[in-house]
């Protein structure tokens, strides 16, 4: 048999096109033909719409124009709620809102006319903020602003405060986080009445665009095709948001019926499209007098912005991890996401789970404090093992060793030596130096019974030379799915890896395999293709052309002889729910995932008292993922998760005003370069998962969650000073020295 | 609307000579992407800042989407697309494969003309030269790691072919 490919970093599988510049993103692709569109969106975040004037000298009857009026179906967004209308009508909710289309074959002449085209308003007081919208400073959204609630509750947490040892508080903020996607948004789309809908673009979920499609023309689904071009990073940013402007080309597509191109330029795209949930999280806990968890009260609030999106299922990602990976007797979870007339925010790797975790391991460090113990040493007391249960009552039946990982995470990155030396020599310094870490799990998968609904199907095809084709709708935008699903399809068809290939997700012609996101597609997707490589093998043995035992050329021969008979070999598979999964949805109670992630994480950082620069020098994340597919491809998820979340602490601000970013370019809103990040040290445990494809856990979120945390527990460990938020950048942490320094804490 | 028209010039574009027609103000990357249908070259944000759209000009490295097409009249540009030979990947490409330092690959043309250019001035690159010379071209996806690695791994290939 050939060299088995998993477990092997073998070359990506179309990394060649990506080192020549052959390989086609949207905007390389060639239209000859298209003409150009572009959105005219709200100026104002609240009001009425009064009138809509085409101003200046320019030929107007010349431009293609969409208002909601010329929707062929319904005016609405299909996601989970119906409330984001794809074109505004009376109501205008948030800036920069879609409110009319218009189309030229001139692109400098578009982009100037857009300028002149006024949108009349009524204007209404908008709210910004958790705060105002939680205390209904305007109803903006249903009765209440309330998008979705949840409550998890364990024991009971009112029993104990008063027989506490100790009870802690703590109150936490993350700011919004732009996913900067090096590619902007883009789509072109074909639309007639005769043929249907066809869009091309950058997106992670072929499926979801389809639906809306459905729904905004009023078609069926086979008359509504879209084509994935090769995608330059994702990060859940082309979760949701692809729908949007796929509906608004194929709409200017429909009425002109022309070929029309949309590409959003950098400053459009950071403006108008989705964002990490702002996040505002507060906690009870209570210990007894050995350190231990008595009690977690934890009230954890999003600000979803103007519409639903996709903020229900990040509430409740962000829900389930707010306690950690700890066991606790007591716990209570009220979350709620609320609506502000802010652009709204959307998918975004960790989904959720970055922003309770940053509260829950700063908390931690808190709370350590007040028990007298190291951090370390407190969390030790407290880790979730196997046999014991989670928030939600789930019993976890893995091999866990976080007290392992930590101890790893503590000895690689030298941490004790380290943190009783910055204590002695900073003293007097301009620059402290600090140490810290956070510890955390990251459920992978759809949440609760959430694959099972998607009952995701994959095909697989073989030709008479034996070669085979993995047919899918997941998309490869850099994480490698398809160099995973080859290696799968290989190892488990017995062939080489170099005779698969990835059909292009289109929904002509690929099964929907579930969309790109929640870390489930090399652990999820890739074992439909095991299943599939396996069925494909049973009907060649079932024809009697295979044995047992066999070489990669009797499986050509037989491949060939197969579909000599039969026409074709071809096969589709499903998912199956493994077995033992519960999970009750209207209590927030039992199997949140099918598996977790585990991790320790250690940052060491340099502080500058003079310049209020905080940098990353070295970063250690030591992680238990199952079986690791590809090493180089997995080490490589971990540290670009790494820097995101180096950049979520440190770096990256959103600066609102009016209701709009107005940093929206690179050269304002900063991530870490090639020399602002730290080294980044990587390693691996593995507790293989017997659901997941040849044994692997999710991981492109994990990286996310304890990235930041880490980084600002070192910054507390250099500065001896408390950061409840972040992003902390330098003229934050100045702010909080000069305030902590009037109210006398701070470094002695 | 003010018409301004076309002008004609002379270039090189990855060894092959060309007479370009372009408005004397148009970006030299459009040029490059819909003229020379060279689409290698990204654009990531316009403003000099993202280093996607990273060519040489006459051996220097210049964000092509800050530069007037005119500039390039009688210049010497070289685009991803001139960096293999043929089917030959050049070691650095061959490097970004092999060491995973393109995950998304929207970076990576620019990234690699990047390497190229630090390769020529430091043959042997510390690691804060990879870190500085790369500092102008940024990527979301790999945090970076895989990208030295790929270049320093470049490097010792180089080493042993002379
Ligand atoms: S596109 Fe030129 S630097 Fe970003
Ligand atoms: S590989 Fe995606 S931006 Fe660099």
């Amino acid at each position: 048999m050939a060299n088995a490919a998993i477990g092997r970093s073998v070359p990506r599988k179309e990394g060649r096109s990506k080192v020549t510049g052959e390989i086609q993103y949207i905007d390389d692709l060639s239209f000859p033909e298209a003409i150009y569109g572009t959105v005219i969106r709200s100026p104002v975040a609240r009001g009425k719409i009064l009138g809509v004037h085409f101003e200046g000298d320019f030929p107007w009857d010349e431009f293609i124009k969409v208002t909601a009026e010329d929707i062929p179906g319904e005016n609405r967004q299909a996601l989970i709620l119906n409330d984001q209308p794809c074109l505004a009508v009376d109501r205008i909710n948030h800036r920069e809102e879609p409110v009319l289309l218009i189309a030229h074959p001139n692109k400098h002449l578009l982009i100037e006319a857009r300028k002149h085209v006024r949108i009349e308003v009524e204007e209404e007081t908008p709210i910004y903020t958790i705060e105002d919208s939680d205390a209904k400073k305007e109803v903006i959204w249903g009765e209440d602003n309330i998008l979705k609630k949840y409550r998890v509750e364990k024991g009971n947490v009112d029993d104990v405060w008063a027989s506490a040892h100790k009870v802690i508080e703590g109150e936490y903020r993350t700011g919004a986080q732009e996913q900067l996607y090096i590619e902007p948004q883009g789509m072109v789309a074909k639309a007639s009445p005769e043929d249907g809908v066809t869009v091309w673009g950058s997106l992670q979920c072929p499926y979801y665009i389809q639906g809306s499609l459905e729904v905004l023309f009023g078609i069926p689904a086979d008359q509504c095709r879209v084509v994935y071009a090769a995608t330059g990073g994702g990060f859940g940013g082309k979760e949701e948001y692809p729908t949007v402007i796929a509906g608004h080309t194929a709409l200017l597509a429909w009425k002109s019926g022309k070929t029309v191109k949309m590409i959003y330029d950098r400053a459009e795209d950071m403006a108008v499209t989705t964002k990490r949930h702002p996040s505002l999280t507060r906690h009870k806990t209570a210990i007894d007098k050995d350190g231990k968890l008595l009690a977690m009260d934890v009230e954890f609030l999003l600000d979803g912005g103007a519409y639903a999106t996709l903020t229900s299922v990040v509430l409740s990602r962000g829900t389930i991890h707010a306690v950690g990976p700890y066991l606790c007797p007591n716990v209570r979870v009220n979350a709620r996401a609320l609506a502000t007339n802010l652009p709204p925010h959307g998918a975004f790797r960790g989904f959720g789970a970055p922003q309770s975790c940053f509260a829950i391991e700063r908390h931690m460090n808190k709370v350590a404090r007040a028990a007298g113990l190291t951090p370390e040493e407190f969390r030790n007391r407290n880790f979730l093992n196997k046999g014991q249960r989670t928030a939600t009552g789930q019993l976890i039946e893995e091999n866990v060793d976080m007290q392992g990982l930590l101890t790893t995470a503590l000895e690689k990155s030298d941490y004790h030596a380290k943190k009783a030396r910055f204590a002695k020599e900073n003293v007097g310094q301009r620059i402290k130096k600090g140490i810290g870490f956070a510890t955390f799990f990251h459920g992978a998968g759809f949440t609760g019974s959430g694959e099972k609904h998607l009952a995701s199907t994959l095909g697989m095809e073989a030709d008479r030379n034996g070669r085979i084709r993995v047919l899918a709708a997941s998309t490869e935008i850099g994480q490698g799915a398809n160099t995973v699903f080859s290696q799968v399809a290989a190892d488990t068809l017995k062939i080489s890896y170099d005779a698969i290939d990835i059909e292009k997700p289109d929904t002509e012609k690929v099964p929907n395999s579930g969309p790109t996101v929640a870390s489930r597609t090399s652990m999820i997707v890739g074992n439909l293709v095991a299943v599939a490589a396996k069925q494909l093998l049973a009907k060649l043995r079932e024809a009697q052309l295979l044995g047992d035992e066999y070489t990669p050329d009797q499986f050509n021969s037989a491949c060939d002889q197969y579909i000599e008979k039969h026409g074709e070999l071809k096969v589709i598979s499903e998912y199956s729910q493994p077995p033992g999964i519960n999970w009750d949805e209207e209590n927030y109670q039992g199997d949140a995932y099918g598996t977790y992630a585990w991790a320790a994480y250690v940052a060491e950082v340099e502080v500058d008292t003079l310049t209020y620069v905080t940098e990353v020098k070295d970063f250690v994340a030591v992680q238990e993922i199952g079986k690791v597919l590809h090493p180089i491809m997995a080490a490589g998820q971990i540290e670009g998760g790494v820097a995101q979340g180096v950049g979520f602490a440190v770096y990256e601000k959103v600066v609102w005003r009016d209701g709009v970013m107005i940093n929206n370019q690179m050269t304002n809103y900063i991530m870490p370069t090639a020399s602002d990040v730290p080294e980044i040290r990587v390693f691996f445990e593995e507790e293989p998962y017997a659901y997941g494809a040849a044994g692997a856990k999710g991981i492109g979120e994990l990286p996310l969650d304890g990235s930041a945390p880490a980084v600002i527990n070192a910054v507390e460990d250099a500065m001896k000073i408390d950061i409840d938020f972040i992003p902390m950048l330098p003229e934050d942490l100045f702010e909080l020295i000069e305030s902590a320094a009037n109210n006398g804490q701070g470094e002695e | 609307m003010v018409s301004v028209a076309k002008v004609n010039f002379d270039c090189t574009i990855n060894g092959e000579k060309k007479t370009i027609s372009a408005y004397p103000m148009a970006r030299l990357l459009d040029v490059i992407r819909e003229d020379c249908e060279l689409t290698g070259t990204k654009e990531g944000c316009g403003e000099g800042e993202c280093g996607a759209c990273t060519i040489m000009i006459d051996g220097e490295l210049v964000n092509s989407c800050l530069v007037p097409a005119l500039q390039a009249d009688g210049a010497e540009i070289k685009t991803i697309e001139g960096v293999a030979t043929g089917e030959q990947l050049h070691v650095v490409q061959e490097s970004f494969v092999v060491n995973n330092g393109a995950q998304c690959g929207i970076c990576t043309p620019g990234m690699i003309m990047a390497a190229l250019k630090l390769l020529e001035e430091h043959p042997d690159p510390s690691p804060d030269d990879i870190r500085h010379g790369l500092a102008g071209n940024l990527c979301r996806c790999t945090g970076y790691m895989k990208i030295f690695e790929s270049v320093l791994a470049a490097c010792q290939s180089m080493k042993q072919e002379v």
